[in-house]
Formats: C-alpha cells, structure tokens, sequence
C-alpha cells in the first residue's frame, strides 16, 4: 500500500516549505518529502524580491512595480504581482522574526564581502544594519574567522558611499576555541552563555565578548557582528550584548555554512509542522509511475523503494545547486519526473566568457503554463497533476536579479495553494 | 668592460628563472623581466610531468637522455617540488607489440631503468587501470610543481642579488651601432612588487648582454631587432580531473598520439594532451573537442574518467624549434631539444642569444648552457652549482615533526603546508596570531597566504600559484574573498578589489571547459555566492552612486532602527 496523502510536495527548500504551508493552510492534507538540506544552509537568510531588472538596471527601490514588465517566461508573470504579495504575508505570518513587511521599498544590507545589497524581508537580527540608517557603525571581526574581515568590510562599505561612519575592528573571541572552529561553534557557546576563562576569571561568554568590545567603540551607536550570535537564543544574545554595550547589535549575513538559512529553515519547518503536515527528510523521490498523471512517486529508503501516491504533487527540488536540475556532456535534465529542460544544444552556449556575463545556464530550469505545469517540448503540460516551484523552474537568474528566495516563495504558495485547491 | 657583467633575462619561465639563478650564482649582475606573472607563458600551463625520457625513448634520444639526467638532478635540487609517483607506458590489446619492444629498448638505451609488469601487476598498483590492458613497463617518471619551482629559482636568484621584474614588458631591444646593448622595458605598475593601481611607467634597462628566453614568444623580440626566430607554437589542453584516479603517471605505448598521459598532481589528475601548431602564441582557439577527446580517449585506459569531474582546463603552447632546413609537417615530429641561437653568429648581431625549444624537465641544463656561453662571452671562468644546491625549500630538510602540535595546525593541512614549503615551513608557519585555513579545498593556511603576498605584492594570482590557494574542488568559490582580504592589512580597499577581481576572473576562465555535471552545479554555487549573498556583480562600489535615504531605513524610523524589542529578550527560542 502506498503512503497516501492529498498534495505531495517534493523538495525541502524554501520553495518546497511554502508550497506545502500554502497547501497546509489550504486546508489540504500535505506531505513534504526531501532529500537533503535545502540552499539555505548556503544562502544568506535574506529574502530577496527583485533588486535589479533582467537588464540590470538598479538597485530598484519598488520590486513590485517593476514586475508588471519583466519577460512573460519570468515566474512572476506566471503568478502575477498580486500572488507575489500574498505569498509574502504567509511567509511574514509564519516567520514573525523577519522584518521589511512595513514598507514595499526595499532594504540595502550590507554584505560579508563589504558591498551592499537590496533585499525585501531580512532577519529582526539584520535589522540595525540597514545602509539606509545614518547611524556610525563600528564592524568586529574575529582574528580566527577569515570570512568576515571587519576593517575590510567597513572599508569596502565605505566605498559604496553609505552615509554614515563605519570602522572595523578584529578581536580575538573569547574561550578557547580552535582556529578553524565551525561558526556553529561560536554561536553554541553563545547559546548556552557557557562560562570562559578571561584573565584567570570564568566570565559567561555573552559578557565576555562585550568586554572585548567595549573599549574598542569610539562613540558609534551601533555594532556589526558575523551571523554567528547563537542559533536557539539569537534575540537573547544581541540583547544582552546590546546592554552590555549600550548600542544596537547586529549581525551581517555570511555564507555557508549561514546561521540565518539555517534559523530560517528551522523556522519554517516548525509553522510547517503545527500546519499538520507530514514531513520526512533523508530520502529521495526516485521513480515515479504515470503517463499524464502521475499515479504515484517512490522514495528509494535503505535500498527499497517505498511507494507515495498523491492527488497532486508539487515539484520543489532546486537548480543546480539543489540537484533539481542536472546536467552532463550532452545536456540539461529533470532528474525526477524528466521533464524537459529548454537549453543550447551546444553546452558551450551555456555560459559567456565574462565572469558576470549573462548566463544562460542562471535560467536553465523547466518552463510552465501560468497554472505552473512543466511544460514539454511541444508547449503541452508534462502531467495534469505535477506543477512546479522555486529554483526548479526555469526562466529568470536570480543571482544578477536578486530575486531568489522571492521566487520560491511565491511560485511555492502559488502551486501549493492550486495543488490543494485542485485535490478537491 | 665593467667590473661585473649586467645581464638581462627576458622571460620568467622555467628557462628564464633557470637562466637567471645559474648566471647570479656564478656572480654576474642579473636582471629578468617578465611580462605577466613569474610562469605567466607555457611553464604555467604544462602537463607538470617530470619525465623519466621514457616518452621520448623511441622518437628522440636526445632528449629522452637529458631528461633522465635532469630527472635525478630535480629530485634532489628540488625535492619540495617533486612528487616522486612512478609512471607506465600501459599496452592495450589493440596497441602494437612492436612499439612495446622498441620502448622498452629505447629506454635501455637512453639509462632510464624500465621493467616490464604484467596487466595484473599494473593494476595491482593501479586498481582504476582498464580490466583488458596486456602489461605495461614501468619508468620513473614523477609530478612536478612548476609554479612552486619557478618561484623557489626566482628567489634563489634574489638571494644572490638578481633584480627580478614582473609584469614588465619588454617592449623593444635597444640596439646601438650594431649591437643589442639593453631593453625597454614598460612597467605595469612601477618596478617592483606589483600593486594594482600604481602607476606604471616604461624603463629603459642597460645590459651587458640580453638573453632571450620568451619561448614561444622569441619571435616576436626578435622582430624587434629585425631577427627570424623560427619558433612553431604548437598548442596541447590539459583537463584537470577533481581527485586522482591514479597516483602513477599513466602513460599510452604507442607511437603518438593525441590524449595520452594522466599526472597526478597534488589533489588531481591532469589528462592530456594534444599537439597542434598555431599562429599566435597569446590567441588561439580553445575547443570543446579537445576536451571531449581527453575524457574519451583516456577513458579506453582508465574507465571511471569517463563519468568523473573536471574541474577546469587550460592550454599551453611549446615553444617548438626546428632548424630552417629541417621543415616538419606535423608539430609531433619536431624535436623537443633545445637550440641556442647566438645572434652574433647568425645574424651578425652581437649583444643578444636566444634559446628555444627544450623541455620543462631540462629548464636547469638550457640555463647552465647559457650561462656558459655568457660566461665564455666575458671571460669569466665560473662554475656551474644549480646541480649541487638546493632550491631554498628543499634545503636539507629531514624534519618530520608533528605540525599539528606545533603549528595549531590540524593534520592533514600541517602536512600539506609542510610539502609545499619544505625546509622554509618553520619560517612561514612560525606566526604570533591564530593561523585559520583561508583554502579548505588545498589546505592553505593565514600564514602561506602573507608569505605568498609578501613575496608578490597585491597581485592574487600570484599568491594562487605560490601556495595552490583557490586551485581546488570550489576553484575560489568559497576562498577568494578571503584572500582578498588578507590583502587588506598591507593594501587599501581598492587595490585589493581590483586583485579580488581578477582572480575570480582568472578561475572563471579556465573553469568554462568543465561546466557540466558537478561542476556545472559547483559554479552555479559560486555565482550565487558571488552575485547574490555578496552583489559583486552590482557593487556600487564599482559603480554608479546609490541614493540611500530612497530605500527602507528601518520601521518607522529616521536614522534610527528597530531594536530586537519584538523578539524574546527571555532567552527564549524564538530570535532571529
Ligand atoms: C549560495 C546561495 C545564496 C543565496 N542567497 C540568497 C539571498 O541572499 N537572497 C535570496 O533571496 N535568495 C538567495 N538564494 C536563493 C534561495 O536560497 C533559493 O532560491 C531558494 O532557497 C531555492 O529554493 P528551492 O526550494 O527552490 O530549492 P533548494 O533550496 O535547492 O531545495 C531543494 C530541496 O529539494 C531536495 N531534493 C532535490 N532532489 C530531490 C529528490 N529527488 N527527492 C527529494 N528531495 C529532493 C533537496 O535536497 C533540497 O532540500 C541563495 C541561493 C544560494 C545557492
Ligand atoms: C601542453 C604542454 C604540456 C607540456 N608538458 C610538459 C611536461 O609535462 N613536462 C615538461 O618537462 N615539459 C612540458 N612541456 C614543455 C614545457 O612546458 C616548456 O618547454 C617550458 O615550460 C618552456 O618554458 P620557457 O621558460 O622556455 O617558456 P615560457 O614558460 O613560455 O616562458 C617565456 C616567458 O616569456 C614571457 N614573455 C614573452 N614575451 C615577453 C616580453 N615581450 N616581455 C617580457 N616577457 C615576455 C612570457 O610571458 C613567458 O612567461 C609542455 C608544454 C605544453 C605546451
């Protein structure tokens, strides 16, 4: 007997996770299926909507305006604006931590690499970082920590033209941690606010490293840390840094292994989880059974192949990155189901010669009908039942856009709300 | 004649570097100038084989002999450079039993030790060889950095007070009554250590005595003296595979061919190659062909090539030689030895030798011949020592310590950093600060990358071919702006920008012949982390002014900001 359920959402990321909550929410009876952890371990945290057009004219102040007249193979045409905006609330309503719902202008937030970039909702924990905001800024780094160096930051953001003073100090971290600890190394000891060894006396580390920082403000009013301030008690601790030393206390996004994907991911997971849904991770979606409908997906389990059967499915695997997408010598495919993958025959038009030129390999991803149904060769759609969400789909680059998690957020409550609708 | 000869070097190749050591260790007053980076032309793009000769056994005794010299001459001069793997000449079914025969007496001929082994004793020592192959005959044959070696002859060459000049270009030969007496010289950004954005200038370098040593480029220096050079570019791809499918040289037995050797090379294997003559050295097409043609072909003696991962390719072109009167065909059939042009002789034009052709492996015997000649020119009756003196890094070094205690370094790294360093790893590694790895792919610590930039300046590509930073799986995904940073305490932001630019540039171009499987999804990984977590590819700062008061300072504030006033301050679990 098959594992049933009324929508079947494959994919764990951000796509898959909306998708399933919108369906959830929906009323339906979901299932997530997913094999490993999503992009989010990898990506910032931040939500981007759309920074720059295709063209890449920008930073855009308004993501929504500008979406009427991006390309009609662009997945916000599929959704239209008015989904984009709706997507958003679900997601502001089940990841209250975010901020940005305020306004529909976007937000400029520093980066670890020093420049500076537009995004729609960031973290409560990103929120005193705002370029935007006139306050002077002192940035601290960790001598061990070479991916966030803060005198190089501060100076690179400087050169962006921020308006406001910004400095970058480096300290040695408090407690003896190796010099290639995992920042999820720092953030427990955060966490937990374990006691470390100064000077011969054991001070709580949250204490501790405010002591490191205090004497090196020289008047600014807020303070810039790595995205390494805990992982269960992130509020905690930059409030209690932030009494310590009398300031805002921010953190700037890092890449991976990215404390802020990953509380992200956690958060979603759980509003998933009180939405009633089940969910299992590990295992992938191997096979499937079906000439235009799909009968039923296997997931391939300590070598058998256990059988899932749905009314509807949602297909939320990821790009490239994610492996929803794949590619060898001769082409560009959809692992799951097969559904085709437009790309250049020849793989050597897949990508330009400049390091940032306009690749084609950013847009690589299946095609849909505006109902989201992969689309074959011939334009007709690949199942009745299959509609597909987030970096699977095909059509726009969010890394020149700025519009990644945006996308998935809307692509994926826009079929797990038809999926559910539709399971009727 | 002045007290001490001035000698200019033209070229910071493996021959250039040679040359310059071996004439500033016999004493003379030594200037190189290169135009890019010290392996900037065809040494850094070869194969990285150090040959045994066994290739060259049937077709050109010459050469195969002076490399199994060179081959025991390296191993010892330069032992943090050379990786000591072994190699095979692997027979198919398909192959010819009379090449196997003449091979293995070719070798005997030439003093390079050869053994036959049976198919099942080769793959005993290699488990990925093809099920079907017949034997094969092993040669030592080894892996070699070239970059690591070039840099080792550069500063032996400073050490004994060589002036050495990248990224300057020669831009004419100063020729005065008859006679080459100096060069021009146009300095990317001033003498010395480059730094981006320095100005640049040009200089005018007097010399005793001009050495020519551009390789495939020697033509063109000798256009401006109005001299023929014959060089015929011949270009060859390499495709660096993700890990080592092997740890032996695997070499094809038979006659030549295209795509016929796999080096194992620190963490990957290198295939190649192939051997087709082009008009310019600098721009030449680069094929997907070629790249297809080194997976498929290797693919019939080491199977698993067939599904791996390609990290990137890259191709040089030898600096082939050929006397006027000879006129080969095929690229194939011209000699790898090397010539000597004395211009005096040849074109009556004193002041200035050339030398061309050659092999990497021989880059110390076509440098102690030079510096003979030049030597011999001046009367100066000096020794040749480059055979007898290590290169500094593999002086006398014997240590096997414990890295990891010592250095706070995990194993596997302290390892790593220690082979690449050799006898200088106390040096590099003794450091006051905590020493974090800034590669994880290649293992590269703080420590080498401020050693690398003190000897290169801001120039990252530099530091990449010093200390293999940037190299590996992720091909700078992960590290480059990390290394970008450890610029930044000698260097301002803006010069380290511009480093941090082209080096992402650099890996992107050699990365474009991999992109698919794997690394197709790796480099769509990058560019994410690139353009979206960091908008390198919209920096304002490269760019137009943003107008910040247009965009979201906050909820509701001006110049001011939310606080975390809405997230649990109880120490509860619900912050962000
Ligand atoms: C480095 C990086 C940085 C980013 N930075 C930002 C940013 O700053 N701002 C922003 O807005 N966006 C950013 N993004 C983009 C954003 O994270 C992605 O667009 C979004 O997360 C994609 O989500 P997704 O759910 O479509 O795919 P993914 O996150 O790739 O998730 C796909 C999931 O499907 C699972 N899966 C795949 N195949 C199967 C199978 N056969 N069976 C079962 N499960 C399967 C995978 O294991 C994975 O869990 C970034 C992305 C990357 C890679
Ligand atoms: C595909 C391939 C694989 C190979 N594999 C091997 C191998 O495995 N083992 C081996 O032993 N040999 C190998 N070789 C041969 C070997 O790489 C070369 O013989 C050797 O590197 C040549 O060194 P060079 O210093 O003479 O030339 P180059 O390294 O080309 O040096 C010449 C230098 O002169 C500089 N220059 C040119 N014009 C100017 C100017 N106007 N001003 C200033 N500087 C200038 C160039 O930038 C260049 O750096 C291979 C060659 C190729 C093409």
């Amino acid at each position: 007997m098959a594992i049933e359920s009324e929508v079947l959402v494959i994919g764990g990321g951000l796509g898959g996770l909306t998708s399933a909550l919108a369906a959830a929410r929906e009323g339906a009876d979901v299932r997530l299926v997913s094999y490993k952890q999503s992009t989010l371990r990898q990506a910032s945290g931040l939500v981007d909507v759309l920074g720059y057009t295709p063209d890449g004219d920008g930073p855009l102040t308004d993501p929504y305006e500008a979406i009427p007249s991006l390309p009609e193979s662009h997945p916000y045409r599929k959704v239209g604006v008015e989904t984009v905006r709706d997507a958003l609330s679900l997601f502001d309503d089940a990841v209250p931590t975010y901020e940005g719902e305020h306004t529909d202008t976007n937000a400029l937030l520093p980066t670890h690499g020093g420049s500076i970039k537009p995004t729609a909702r960031y973290p409560a924990g990103a929120s005193a970082g705002l370029a935007s905001d006139t306050r002077d800024t002192l940035l601290v780094g960790i001598e061990e920590m070479v991916d966030f160096d803060a005198p190089h930051v501060a100076s690179h953001l400087d050169a962006t033209g921020v308006p406001f003073d910004v400095r970058g100090e480096t300290i040695r971290f408090p407690g003896d941690l190796r010099a290639d600890a995992k920042v999820t190394r720092y953030a427990k000891l955060l966490d937990t606010n374990s006691e470390v060894a100064v000077r011969g006396r054991m001070v709580p580390a949250r204490e501790a490293l405010a002591q490191r920082v205090n004497p090196l403000l020289e008047g600014e009013e807020r303070v810039g840390f790595p995205a390494i301030l805990g992982d269960d008690n992130p509020g905690a601790i930059r409030d209690a840094l932030g009494d310590h030393l009398g300031v805002d206390v921010f953190e700037v996004p890092m890449g991976p292994p990215s404390l802020p994907g990953l509380r992200l991911e956690d958060a979603l997971f759980s509003a998933l989880d009180e939405a009633g849904a089940s969910i299992e991770t590990g295992n992938p979606v191997v096979d499937f059974e079906g000439e235009d409908r799909i009968e039923k997906v296997c997931i391939e389990k300590n070598g058998a192949k256990i059988p899932n059967s749905a009314d509807q499915y949602v297909l939320a695997t990821g790009g490239f990155v994610g492996k929803g997408v794949e590619s060898d010598r001769e082409g560009v495919y959809e692992p799951v189901f097969d559904c085709h993958v437009p790309h250049a025959a020849d793989r050597y038009d897949w990508f330009e010669g400049e390091l940032f030129g306009d690749h084609e390999f950013a847009r690589y991803g299946v095609a849909t009908d505006d109902d989201l149904r992969p689309l074959d060769e011939s334009e007709h759609s690949e199942f009745e039942n299959l509609r597909a969400a987030g970096s699977v789909l095909g059509g726009y680059d969010f890394a020149a856009e700025k519009s990644g998690s945006g996308v998935s957020i809307a692509t994926g409550y826009a079929a797990g709300q038809r999926a559910a609708q539709e399971a009727r | 004649m002045g007290p001490t000869p001035h000698i200019a070097v033209i070229g910071g190749g493996s021959t250039g570097a040679g040359i310059a050591r071996d004439l500033a260790m016999r004493g003379l007053d030594v200037t190189l100038v290169e135009q890019g980076n010290l392996t900037h032309g065809t040494t850094g793009r070869m194969h990285g084989l150090l040959h045994s000769g066994g290739r060259y056994a049937v077709s050109d005794q010459a050469s195969a002999t002076e490399c199994i010299e060179e081959n025991r001459v390296l191993r010892d001069i330069a032992s943090h450079c050379v990786e000591m793997t072994g190699g095979l000449f692997v027979k198919r079914p398909e192959d010819s039993e009379e090449y196997f025969q003449k091979k293995l007496n070719g070798c005997e001929e030439c003093g390079i030790p050869a053994e036959v082994v049976s198919g099942e004793e080769a793959r005993a020592m290699e488990p990925h060889l093809a099920k079907d192959i017949d034997k094969a005959i092993s040669v030592p044959d080894g892996a070699i950095d070239p970059f690591r070696l070039v840099v080792a002859n550069a500063a032996s060459a400073q050490e004994h007070g060589a002036r050495i000049e990248t990224h300057s270009k020669v831009t004419d030969l100063i020729v005065e009554s008859g006679e080459v007496v100096g060069i021009e010289v146009e300095h990317d950004s001033g003498p010395g250590k480059r730094v981006h954005g320095t100005e640049g200038g040009t200089e005018e370098i007097r010399a005793d005595y001009v050495v020519n040593a551009t390789g495939a480029w020697a033509g063109r220096i000798g256009d401006m003296a109005g001299l023929d050079i014959e060089v015929r570019p011949s270009k060859g791809v390499m495709t660096i595979m993700n890990i080592r499918q092997v740890d032996t040289v695997i070499n094809r037995c038979r006659p030549k061919g295209d795509a016929d050797i796999v080096v194992p090379h620190e963490t990957t294997a290198i295939l190649g190659t192939t051997d087709e003559e082009v008009e310019d050295p600098e721009d030449y097409p680069e094929e997907q062909w070629e790249v297809d043609m080194m997976i498929d072909t290797l693919s019939e003696l080491i199977p698993m090539l067939d599904e791996a991962r390609t990290i990137r390719s890259f191709w040089g072109v030898r600096p082939l030689y050929e006397p006027p009167d000879v006129g080969s065909d095929d690229p194939t059939d011209i000699t790898r030895d090397f010539f000597l042009l004395d211009h005096d002789e040849r074109d009556d034009l004193p002041g200035m030798t050339s030398i061309v052709g050659g092999k990497f492996t021989t880059y110390r015997m076509m440098g102690e011949q030079i510096a003979d000649h030049v030597c011999g020119k001046f009367g100066i009756d000096a020794d040749c020592r480059t055979a007898d003196e290590p290169l500094p890094g593999s002086e006398d070094f014997s240590v096997l310590r414990d890295y990891m205690d010592e250095f706070g370094l995990r194993s596997p790294i302290g390892r790593r950093s220690v082979e690449r360093l050799g006898s200088r790893a106390d040096d590099v590694l003794k450091t006051d600060g905590p020493n974090p790895t800034v590669c994880e792919c290649e293992g590269v610590t703080r420590a080498e990358i401020q050693d690398a930039i003190e000897g290169s300046g801001s120039d990252l590509n530099a530091v990449r071919i010093r200390t293999r930073a940037s190299m590996g799986n992720c091909q700078g995904g992960f590290c480059s702006h990390r290394m970008a940073s450890e610029l930044h305490s000698e260097y301002d932001e803006s010069v380290v920008r511009e480093a941090w630019d082209e080096l992402l540039q650099e890996r992107w171009k050699g990365q474009r012949h991999a992109l698919w499987g794997e690394q197709l999804s790796q480099a769509a990984l990058n560019y994410a982390l690139h353009a979206t977590t960091q908008n390198r590819d919209q920096d304002p700062a490269d760019g137009d002014p943003v107008d910040f008061s247009a965009f979201d300072s906050g909820r509701g504030q001006t110049g001011g900001s939310v606080d975390s006033a809405d997230v649990a301050a109880d120490g509860g679990t619900d912050g962000y």
